[in-house]
């Protein structure tokens, strides 16, 4: 019997204790594994746009001759064409490229400030951070912009058949909402509204851990406890934001 | 009174990481502008398609093994995080391939 035991010795085996399985902290792990489960909710979103597009009707001919109908489904950069301040100028996907541009900088300063968590060097990570939330801050700006560009509409609108008290009646539909648009199917705006809604959400809850990691720093919370951990597990949500934005770029303004 | 802040050591800048980053960054804004010029320039179809995915690809695998530091984790922890992603890209497939098929009943 005791011979059995002494065979096990505790503390031998990674999983005794006193060391971490896979070589992370249960906070960062916690946190790779929530960020697999925000992945397939985000990939649920992107993959039934994938489903609904595949099943509408394409606009058929050449994309120089396209024109907005709830009938087809609309090629997105005659949709996102706009920019702020400037009228009449078609620039397609030129915000939505500078979007991207603005969270991929806020993902880097975020990297940078983990790097200076590393280093112990408090006065980085709240430079870091502060940049971080700024470029944050910006995306959900732009994003504001164009939710405001997306639902007041542009142009004259677009022209609709529906049957009223028994006779066909031609209505233009201007602008967007969730039961219907000017530039496809409703369902073209519904996605839009919620995978970038959804998106935004994170991005938003996104800057205030940013926030609340910046002000710790500056109150010296981090420095007490003796390491900065908390940079990297709110830098992982936040590099995680970034990528999801590199799939929405793709699959809902490029494709 | 007797309240003493911790003695903290701050690092030097560790200059050669801090470069990789920025150089990750960059490659990061090349392949966006690389898409940005075939969105453009190519023709719509199948071939831009996985162009584009292939480059979000790309894109995704700097993210998430650079800036989220997976590529230099303990094995068991990467392949944790990325076999799972098998069930995406099956879902990702089949509902893209039942779509067509709702259009043409």
């Amino acid at each position: 019997m005791s011979q059995t035991t002494a065979a096990v010795s505790p503390g031998k085996s990674v999983w005794d204790g006193g060391t971490s399985p896979m070589g992370v902290s249960y906070g960062k792990l916690m946190m790779w594994f929530f960020l697999m489960s925000d992945a397939f909710t985000f990939s649920g979103l992107l993959i039934t746009y994938g489903l609904v597009r595949s099943s509408n009707p394409a606009f058929v001919g050449p994309v120089q001759d396209f024109f907005f109908a709830t009938t087809h489904w609309p090629i997105p950069e005659k949709v996102y064409d706009a920019i702020p301040f400037v009228h009449g100028i078609e620039l397609p996907l030129v915000f939505v490229g500078f979007m991207t541009f603005v969270l991929i900088m806020s993902s880097v300063t975020m990297v940078l400030a983990v790097e200076a968590g590393h280093r112990m060097d408090r006065q980085a990570v709240e430079k870091w951070m502060l940049w971080t939330i700024l470029g944050g801050l910006t995306f959900l700006s732009c994003q504001a912009w164009e939710w405001t560009h997306f639902i007041i509409g542009s142009g004259d609108g677009t022209a609709t058949s529906e049957v009223v008290n028994g006779q066909w009646v031609q209505r233009i539909i201007q602008g967007a909402n969730l039961h219907e648009n000017q530039y496809g199917p409703p369902a073209f705006a519904d996605f839009f509204f919620f995978i970038t809604g959804f998106h935004g959400f994170h991005v938003f809850s996104g800057v205030l851990f940013n926030w609340l990691i910046y002000y710790n720093a500056a109150t010296g919370v981090y420095d007490r406890r003796g390491h900065y951990e908390m940079v990297e597990k709110v830098g992982l949500y936040w590099h995680f934001v970034d990528l999801v934005w590199v799939f929405v770029f793709t699959f809902f303004y490029l494709v | 009174m007797a309240h003493h802040e911790p003695q903290v050591v701050v690092l030097p800048p560790n200059k050669e990481k801090i470069k990789k980053l920025w150089r990750v960054a960059l490659i990061l804004l090349v392949v966006t502008m690389i898409e940005f010029i075939i969105a453009f320039t190519l023709p719509h179809g199948p071939a831009k398609t996985s162009l584009f995915v292939f480059l979000t690809i790309v894109k995704a695998g700097y993210i998430v093994g650079e800036f989220m530091h997976l590529k230099y984790e303990v094995k068991v922890l990467f392949w944790s995080v990325l076999i799972p992603m098998i069930f995406i890209i099956w879902m990702l497939v089949a509902f893209v391939y039942e779509g067509t098929k709702i259009v043409t009943i």
